[in-house]
């Protein structure tokens, strides 16, 4: 059986391209700019093809590539736009607390099969769009933490915050994150009735 | 004594390292007593637990959704890759 079957450059785009396409977008949430880092990961495919041994299969190496990519994307991006996450008191998490650091805004019950809650599609249809509510800072801490799944020290230098910056940071996308699914899938649910 | 909005930046913390000694017991201890903190845990926990497993699902070729690349990217990528 030996050497694992490669597809013909040519037809890349067909096998390989929605799936990058989707890689990207996920991490970047950004159709244009996934749109080139695909684009840009077929031609570096094409000029490293000969080095390409089939150690792994064939779209693992192009994966391989693009994570590259997206690292850079971020390290430009991060550098370009990055604003540190300072103002200690974020207004949507005010809401969530009152003066005395209680729950003003409760988490909802989510019942006793939660799994239900995410099932596949819907869940991530509603998480990216959720990331999209965040500011840029959070939502790309979070994608690079829970989807990329960085440590916090190398999520620190590419996004040019300290630790203690992170944590906060990670700490108003979660909380933001949850309360954006719960709004959305209580509505949801309370509009399916009858 | 933690309040609610304390416990759950640490809750958060928890979730990327490990807490020193004095705020793990802190965090444990309020959150035997508040509801309300203990299900705030539970569902960071089940959406970290889904993005999880839909990472490892969604990343195959053959994805569950339908994000494609559009046409036009694909005509243009696929101009660009015409080997000389």
């Amino acid at each position: 059986m030996g050497k694992p079957e490669n597809v013909d450059p040519a037809d890349w785009v067909e096998r390989y391209g929605d799936y990058l396409f989707r890689y990207a977008m996920l991490r970047l949430r950004d159709r244009a700019a996934s749109e080139d880092l695909v684009q840009e990961t077929f031609l570096a495919a094409l000029t490293g093809r000969d080095a390409f041994a089939g150690r792994s299969s064939e779209a693992t190496w192009l994966v391989g590539i693009l994570r590259h990519k997206i690292a850079d994307h971020f390290r430009r991006h991060s550098r370009e736009i990055s604003f540190p996450d300072r103002d200690p008191r974020d207004p949507a998490e005010e809401a969530i607390f009152n003066a005395s650091g209680h729950w003003a805004s409760a988490p909802a019950d989510w019942g006793t099969h939660p799994a239900d809650l995410f099932r596949q599609k819907e869940f991530l249809a509603q998480l990216t769009e959720c990331l999209s509510e965040l500011s840029p800072n959070q939502a790309n801490a979070f994608t690079l933490r829970e989807i990329e799944g960085l440590g916090t020290g190398e999520i620190c230098k590419v996004l040019h915050v300290t630790e203690t910056n992170l944590w906060v940071i990670l700490h108003r996308a979660r909380m933001l994150l949850r309360r954006c699914l719960e709004t959305r899938w209580l509505a949801r649910e309370t509009g399916k009735g009858s | 004594m933690l309040s609610c909005k304390d416990v759950t930046l640490l809750i958060s913390r928890s979730m990327d390292a490990s807490l020193p000694i004095g705020k793990r017991i802190g965090v444990r201890v309020h959150l035997l007593m508040c509801q309300l903190c203990a299900r705030y845990k539970q569902h960071l926990l089940l959406i970290r637990n889904t993005v999880r497993h839909l990472m490892e699902t969604a990343d195959t070729p053959v994805g569950p959704y339908g994000m494609t690349l559009s046409e036009e990217a694909r005509d243009r990528i696929r101009k660009s890759l015409r080997i000389p």
